[in-house]
């Protein structure tokens, strides 16, 4: 361990403080509001330590971590969503009953997994950081104790998820029986040097249904709806953006370094996941009422659409297939992140508006918060003029060059059906209240400055993306690089 | 720079529009017909541009009479590249034309959210003018989705009882057909990547694009589905009858005016010259499916008993003589179609204001409602009379113009179809007049003292009397501005059948 290998994991260490004296603090003094202080101001100096590790990348920082570009890109990129849960969070558990400190502090630790993982290079830090993630992911969930139905959805998402570890860990065991290697760039080249079925096949395969389950692709995807739809909103804008974000990294950078695309069987697998995803979550996306339900399918779509962006790796150019991989993920995590925030921005103190008849005649009563929705809602279905729009353009980029004609279809059967679905919301919002309604002036709150300010940065980076994508477009291909 | 402006225009306009609505809504609409004026003012001065060079007399390669050229995401050989020719000069002057009547018909009819329906209705005439301008196939599909949003904003918000199934379903059917298009869009670049090696959007490059003809034919389908749902054709037509009678008014006159006519457009731009080879294949069976929309549009059309059902229907039955003169590639064919597009544009804009006039006054739609109109409201009667012989191809007027040519073309190259097809020029004069006869003659079935066309109205009313008459006994200017681009788009085609030959 050098002393550049301590400052390039310099955030990891920021963070991990902070979680320390976050716990001390909220042990000495209980107060909300200094907790959240605490919390927020770790965040930033993590953040602000980014680019002082910089200055040391790309470095092996001990035998389990990797830090480069790639990992600091994503460590930014889930601090900031990180960022954003805490600053939405702060009024939503204001107003809710009960001691709601320690909410920040499982906030930052499930962050310091997530970093954890996009920067593991090994499969032991690659464990440590899946399960530093998922268990306070589940303490996030079943936060409201109180309530029958986030205790359900903590308890099925603790089962699952330990079922996938159990997936994981035995996948973990065949390939290191195989080829006496834990960390990636060891394994590689003992992997490609077969190509038969083999136990290592075997064992990625393992992994993959691992991830399956933390990504809640189809059929792996049951438990999502009822955690998304019985956790605290904040917390379910974590586990949409920052859980699967880290997981999807972590998934790309493994395959990347093993070159898991000369697989034909994986190929197979990674289609039928790709195919068996989108329709289901399009499919039952389709006459959702429920918002939280109905995102949750939503997101279980777009994985699909992203396991289509693998499926193209398989037979062209890697670097383009990361580059796209990244900007979809990108824009899913922010869109996704921004229309959780906007649900929460609308929940009053004593429920959550999850119903689709809380969005009736939003547009009249607030317009603001209605226009954001809506271009959100059009950025997840990939309208023009915003991100959502370059990232489906990608999807389209890398099929056609990898001529995965039917696999395209299916892309557009899904988008028409996604299409539909996000219309019912706009649809609702657009209704003209009824006159009695008008006069309902209780949960007319408007938004405090702060969460003001975070969602039009957030809205304005989504319709910047899908205007003037050039630039980033350069600078995610100069990061994928570093995998590729 | 001039083409950049009058995009620039509308979209600025838009966004004042929304914000002026705080200062009072007739603030909104005098905005929205400043911003058009400045656009009218500028095609005036292209059109002026145009007269001094001559146009029939110029050489091919400087047909483009305005162009300009940004580089947008080289990364993928897109740029921002818009040119203006002689077909998108009539187009946008159209849309321009079709803008202020909108704005007219929408004058008295649109109450609540004054701001915001503006916004909605110049974004709207912003991505069709973009349509039109557009040389690079992505900006073309961003533009082409662009303007998909906000009319259905304006549906959704103002339209009618249906407004919400009427929308999402316009909204799925053109969304669904471009993705295929965007397929064929990126599928065409890589085909263009293998020759050249770079990634390119450019519509001058991908001319030059080499392709197997099994690819071509898939590729140009790509296209052909999106443009002949939005044009549309018999069986992509059910969006259209929903959406035309739920849009308000001024929704109904961009949607009939110009939207439909972006279909055209794509064909003529993109599907003809890109894919010669497959266009010469599938010409058939597109022509067949032309006079199936003649022919079913205006059966359906007579079976009405909503009056703007009825012109929606109609508009399916004129639309399929464009398609039908498209892939009938002759000269003669092609420029019928563009004369179609403008004089069509016209009439069925005008018809469908004189329907959401007729639900002002009497609040409904219903023929069986009406009756007996004529004594009450003689001139807006006699405007409708106009009209609908106007639509039903009275020779001296623009429409007759158009698909007589249509007609004359085609039956050069497909006797046997053409002559199918000239059946709707009976059909046409058949549900023309009952929609006539029922509205205002016979027994007077609203006794109230209904409000005739006021100023504003007729001033509306007159300009597109004097463009239909003047189209219909003096068609030359409008076919000269026309012709380089008609050809143009034709020589690929004209290649081929040279050889066959």
């Amino acid at each position: 361990m050098t002393g550049n290998s301590l400052i390039a994991l310099l955030p990891i260490i920021v963070l991990a403080t902070a979680c320390v004296v976050l716990m001390l603090v909220i042990a000495i003094n209980r107060n909300f509001k200094l907790a959240w202080r605490c919390s927020v101001a770790g965040v930033i100096l993590s953040l602000l330590s980014l680019p002082i590790a910089v200055e040391v990348i790309p470095i092996t920082a001990t035998t389990l971590m990797l830090i480069d570009r790639y990992a600091l890109f994503f460590s930014g990129l889930l601090l900031i969503i990180g960022g954003y849960t805490l600053i939405f969070g702060y009024r939503y558990f204001k107003v809710r009953e009960g001691e709601n400190e320690e909410f920040f502090l499982l906030t930052l630790i499930a962050l310091l997994g997530a970093i954890t993982l996009v920067s593991s290079n090994h499969f032991a830090s690659f464990f440590i950081g899946l399960e530093t993630l998922s268990v306070s992911i589940f303490a996030l969930i079943a936060y409201p104790s109180q309530q029958r139905r986030s205790l359900e959805a903590a308890f099925k998402y603790l089962l699952l998820s330990g079922v996938s570890s159990a997936f994981l860990l035995f996948g973990m065991a065949l390939i290191y029986a195989e080829t006496g290697a834990l960390a990636f760039s060891a394994m590689s080249p003992l992997l490609n040097s077969g190509g038969q079925l083999s136990y290592s096949l075997i064992g990625i395969i393992m992994i993959l249904i691992a991830m399956g389950f933390k990504l809640s692709l189809a059929p792996f995807h049951m438990w999502t709806p009822d955690v998304y739809q019985g956790a605290p909103l904040p917390a379910t804008a974590f586990v949409a953006s920052v859980s699967k974000g880290a997981i999807l990294a972590l998934w790309l950078r493994l395959f990347m370094t093993l070159e898991l695309y000369n697989s034909d069987i994986l190929l197979a697998i990674t289609s039928f996941l790709a195919i068996a995803t989108m329709m289901t979550g399009n499919l039952l996306a389709l006459l959702q009422n429920n918002i939280k339900r109905m995102l949750a399918y939503s997101s279980i779509a777009h994985l699909g659409y992203i396991l289509v962006i693998f499926c193209a790796s398989f037979t062209s150019d890697s670097r383009l297939v990361s580059e796209s991989l990244m900007f979809y993920l990108l824009v899913y995590m922010l869109t996704t992140l921004g229309s959780f925030c906007v649900v929460t921005a609308l929940s009053p103190a004593h429920r959550e508006a999850e119903t689709l008849e809380d969005y009736t005649g939003l547009f009249w009563r607030q317009p603001w918060l209605a226009t954001q929705f809506t271009i959100l809602l059009l950025a997840l279905a990939g309208i023009p003029l915003t991100a959502g729009f370059i990232a489906k353009f990608y999807v389209f980029i890398v099929g056609v060059q990898s001529h995965l004609w039917l696999m395209l279809w299916f892309v557009v059967l899904g988008s028409g059906m996604g299409l539909f679905y996000y219309l019912r919301v706009i649809r609702e919002m657009l209704k003209q209240p009824k006159d009695g309604q008008t006069g309902d002036s209780n949960e007319n709150t408007a938004l405090p400055t702060m969460e003001w300010i975070a969602q039009t940065i957030l809205i304005v980076i989504i319709i910047w993306l899908g205007i003037l994508p050039s630039d980033f477009m350069t600078f995610l291909g100069s990061v994928s690089q570093t995998i590729g | 720079m001039i083409l950049l402006i009058l995009i620039i225009v509308l979209l600025l306009g838009g966004l004042l529009c929304w914000y002026a609505e705080q200062w009072g809504s007739s603030w909104s609409r005098l905005i929205a017909l400043a911003a058009l004026c400045i656009d009218a003012f500028l095609i005036i001065l292209l059109i002026l541009t145009v007269d001094s060079i001559s146009m029939p007399q110029r050489p091919e390669s400087t047909n483009w009479l305005a162009q300009i050229q940004f580089n947008w995401i080289p990364r993928f050989g897109i740029s921002l590249h818009l040119a203006l020719d002689g077909l998108s000069l009539l187009l946008i002057a159209l849309t321009v034309v079709l803008g202020f009547i909108a704005l007219s018909s929408a004058w008295t009819e649109i109450t609540k959210k004054v701001g915001f329906f503006h916004f909605n209705l110049l974004w709207t005439l912003a991505g069709v003018m973009g349509v039109f301008l557009a040389m690079d196939l992505f900006l073309f599909f961003i533009c082409w989705e662009v303007m998909i949003v906000p009319m259905y904003l304006l549906i959704s918000i103002w339209g009618h009882e249906q407004r919400h199934y009427a929308a999402i379903k316009f909204f799925i059917f053109t969304q669904l057909s471009s993705l295929l298009m965007l397929i064929a869009i990126v599928a065409l670049v890589f085909t263009y990547r293998i020759d050249s090696g770079v990634f390119s959007f450019d519509y001058f490059d991908l001319l030059h694009t080499s392709f197997g003809s099994d690819n071509g034919f898939w590729l140009m389908l790509g296209f052909f589905i999106a443009f002949v749902v939005k044009l549309p054709v018999v069986p992509f037509h059910t969006w259209l009858p929903d959406a035309h009678t739920q849009a308000p008014t001024a929704g109904s006159v961009i949607l009939a005016g110009v939207l439909l006519k972006t279909g055209a457009y794509g064909l003529i731009r993109f599907v003809v010259p890109l894919f010669p080879a497959a266009v010469y294949d599938f010409a058939p069976v597109a022509m067949t499916l032309g006079v199936i929309s003649i022919l079913y549009g205006a059966k359906l059309a007579f079976a009405q008993s909503d009056c703007k059902r009825l012109i929606a229907y109609s508009s399916i039955s004129h639309m399929g003589f464009i398609l039908l003169g498209v892939f009938a590639w002759n000269e003669i064919a092609f420029q019928g179609a563009v004369m179609t597009m403008l004089a069509h544009g016209i009439s069925s804009a005008a018809l469908f204001m004189i329907a959401g006039a007729l639900q002002e006054r009497i609040h409904s739609r219903d023929m069986a409602c009406m009756g007996g109109l004529w004594q009450d409201l003689p001139k807006l009667s006699g405007l409708a009379l106009f009209f609908a012989v106007a639509a039903l191809g009275m020779p001296g007027l623009g429409n007759f113009i158009g698909e007589f040519l249509v007609l004359l073309g085609a039956f050069q190259h497909h006797a046997l179809i053409t002559s199918v097809a000239a059946i709707g020029l009976i059909l046409a004069p058949v549900y023309s007049l009952i929609l006539i006869q029922k509205i205002f003659h016979g027994l007077q079935r609203v006794p109230q003292q209904l409000n005739d066309f006021g100023l504003r109205e007729m001033l509306t009313m007159m300009l597109m009397v004097i463009i239909l008459v003047w189209m219909g006994l003096y068609p030359q200017p409008m076919m000269d501005i026309a012709r380089l681009s008609v050809t143009q788009s034709l020589q690929g085609v004209t290649t081929i059948v040279g050889e066959q030959l």
